[in-house]
């Protein structure tokens, strides 16, 4: 199969332009983020940070620093209250097992919404076994949380709701504050977690004016190098880690820090709160014109997820009927453009994305369903050509549809 | 769902073979066909995965003619257009049996596992074709038996399980 990959790569010679829009599952991290990791690398900052010696010192201070900017651009008091994790994954992990597995909790219930990230879901499923029974709160055609159902779900039993600020796939802002608000009204116990990573960097993010417990952010979903996120835990919170090893600068993970991943993803927030808005003004403009340019060439299109200012900026969802999705990647992958699909044909289980089918998508319109994602690294050539190639693209697959009946 | 559900949910690496891309770009025998002698469809609307074939059938029960549509994945487009260039010429008998859906996975350079239904749905539909188009003319041969061989069985698991995954996740249609 390795040497299938090599064909399929080398099918893509000659590729005049290249256009990345699968952020969702991985981004290309510029150069001035991977020059300012470089040094800590061989430069400084290399030793562990727990140990008596100078570049153990220096790496104790690099961290500690990274730590109270990223606890600063999140609005958290303090910077112990950021643990660096591996990732959004582990981070949601910690933020889930180690918050329902402390021993001040003894409530046996876990909310969660339907559309939540895969890592919430299945941690979440993973700890039925543990005798936790999970909720599912439903969600409207745009992805919004049914906030009456969650208020009706929580009791003296809850002792964790996991509820993402921003949904991943369709870009939905949840009203985050008050579904804390009417959680804590119901009981004052039970601890909110939300899953940040596609908040940050792309909408005002403040932890202590939402008065969430805890909050996972992400590095790649910023532009920072894969391998790295972050957990904020509100100060005091008891949470126990979920991992053994021996510790290091921080309570909750074990191991030794990596230094050059956690300055990549300090200053890809840096970059992405330096001009702030300018960035998220930019996002807007060039995904409304990709969004525009699709309707204006394409008929039988559909948004999917709410309009205008409830979703992030950089977030493009679009089903395209009468067109399968696996197939659609490909064909624009081969046309040097990068995007991912909703579709059942590109899942183990052969079933679409769990979201789309929440927000009531049909089958049939989950299968032509794709996943663009905007950074202030793309450009309007890059969106030009986009719309260049995706209608073609787009006209050949319809072609071979032809007229099998599809609803 | 249960977490082992859960996990087979996730994406997954699809490593096509050179021709199944190759044909995934330039699939042969493409399109719809005017008054075709019998057409034959697989596949569940409500899910999306659907092949259509159209055949010309010679008076000698030979195949002259065979295009398909194909509403799937790069693999059922490419297994359908390996389809049709085996078929093409061959009497309905030797079609009914010697295509096996294993023949045309080997000819597409091998599919990855959770691929092979697509190739199994296009193998499917031409035996649907065949029986058919005997079904059509009232005189079925004893060759063709009242049981459905595998790959119609498994089409219409499919489309049997689309529909009932459908209905599980509460999809309207
Ligand atoms: S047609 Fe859906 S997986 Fe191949």
């Amino acid at each position: 199969m390795v040497e299938n990959v090599k064909e399929l790569i080398k099918a893509h010679e000659g590729l005049k332009h290249e256009v990345y829009l699968d952020n969702e599952n991985s981004t290309i991290v510029p150069n001035e983020i991977l020059e300012t990791m470089l040094p800590y690398y061989n430069k400084r900052a290399y030793g562990n940070p727990t140990l008596t010696h100078k570049p153990g010192w220096e790496a104790f201070e690099t961290i500690m620093k990274s730590a109270q900017k990223i606890s600063d651009f999140i609005g958290a008091k303090i910077l112990e209250e950021i643990t660096f994790t591996p990732g959004a994954t582990e981070a949601n992990n910690l933020a889930i097992i180690g918050s329902t597995f402390s021993k001040r909790n003894n409530g046996k219930k876990i909310v969660i919404s339907e559309i939540e990230p895969i890592s919430v879901l299945h941690v979440s499923e993973m700890l039925k076994k543990f005798g936790f029974s999970i909720i599912k709160i439903p969600v409207d055609g745009k992805g919004f949380v049914n906030l009456e159902k969650l208020s009706e779900m929580v009791d003296k039993e809850t002792a964790l709701v996991s509820i993402a600020t921003v949904n991943n796939e369709i870009g939905t802002i949840q009203p985050i504050k008050e579904a804390v608000k009417r959680v804590k009204e119901k009981n004052p116990n039970t601890l909110f977690h939300t899953d940040a990573s596609d908040a940050f960097g792309r909408i005002p993010l403040n932890v202590i004016d939402l008065q969430v417990d805890m909050a996972t952010i992400n590095s790649y979903k910023i532009l920072g190098p894969r391998g790295i996120g972050a957990l904020y835990c509100r100060e005091g919170l008891e949470v126990e880690k979920i991992l053994e090893g021996q510790i290091g600068t921080q309570k909750l993970w074990p191991g030794i820090e990596n230094t050059p991943l956690i300055v990549g993803f300090t200053k890809a927030s840096e970059l992405a709160f330096q001009d702030f808005q300018l960035n998220v003004d930019y996002m807007t403009r060039l995904r409304d014109k990709l969004l525009n340019g699709i309707l204006d060439e394409l008929s039988d299109v559909k948004l999917n997820g709410p309009k205008n200012e409830k979703r992030t900026p950089d977030n493009l969802n679009i089903s395209i009927l009468r067109c399968e999705g696996e197939a659609l990647t490909i064909e624009m992958s081969l046309r040097g453009i990068y995007i991912s699909s909703g579709s059942a044909c590109s899942r183990r289980l052969l079933q679409p994305s769990h979201v789309l089918v929440a927000i009531g998508r049909k089958y049939s319109e989950a299968h032509g369903s794709i996943l663009m994602k905007i950074t202030r690294e793309h450009t309007e050539e890059d969106i030009s050509y986009v719309l260049k190639e995706l209608p073609v693209a787009v006209k050949r697959l319809r072609g071979i549809v032809g007229s099998t009946r599809v609803e | 769902m249960d977490l082992q559900e859960l996990n087979k949910m996730s994406r997954i690496p699809l490593p096509y073979s050179q021709k199944v891309i190759d044909l995934f770009r330039n699939p042969k025998n493409q399109g719809k066909m005017e008054n075709p002698t019998v057409t034959s469809v697989a596949g569940n609307p409500a899910c999306g995965d659907m092949i259509t074939f159209y055949m010309k059938i010679k008076d000698q029960k030979i195949i002259e003619k065979i295009t398909f549509e194909s509403y799937g994945c790069a693999a059922n487009i490419a297994t359908a257009s390996i389809v049709t260039e085996m078929i093409k010429g061959m009497s309905l008998e030797n079609i009914w049996k010697e295509l096996t859906w294993k023949k045309v996975a080997e000819e597409a350079g091998g599919l990855p596992s959770v691929k092979s239904h697509c190739g199994i749905l296009a193998v499917g539909a031409v035996k649907r074709a065949i029986r058919k188009f005997y079904q059509n003319e009232s005189s079925v041969p004893s060759w063709i038996p009242q049981d459905l061989t595998y790959e119609e069985k498994q089409a219409m698991e499919e489309e049997e399980l689309a529909e009932k995954l459908a209905k599980k996740l509460n999809v309207p249609e």
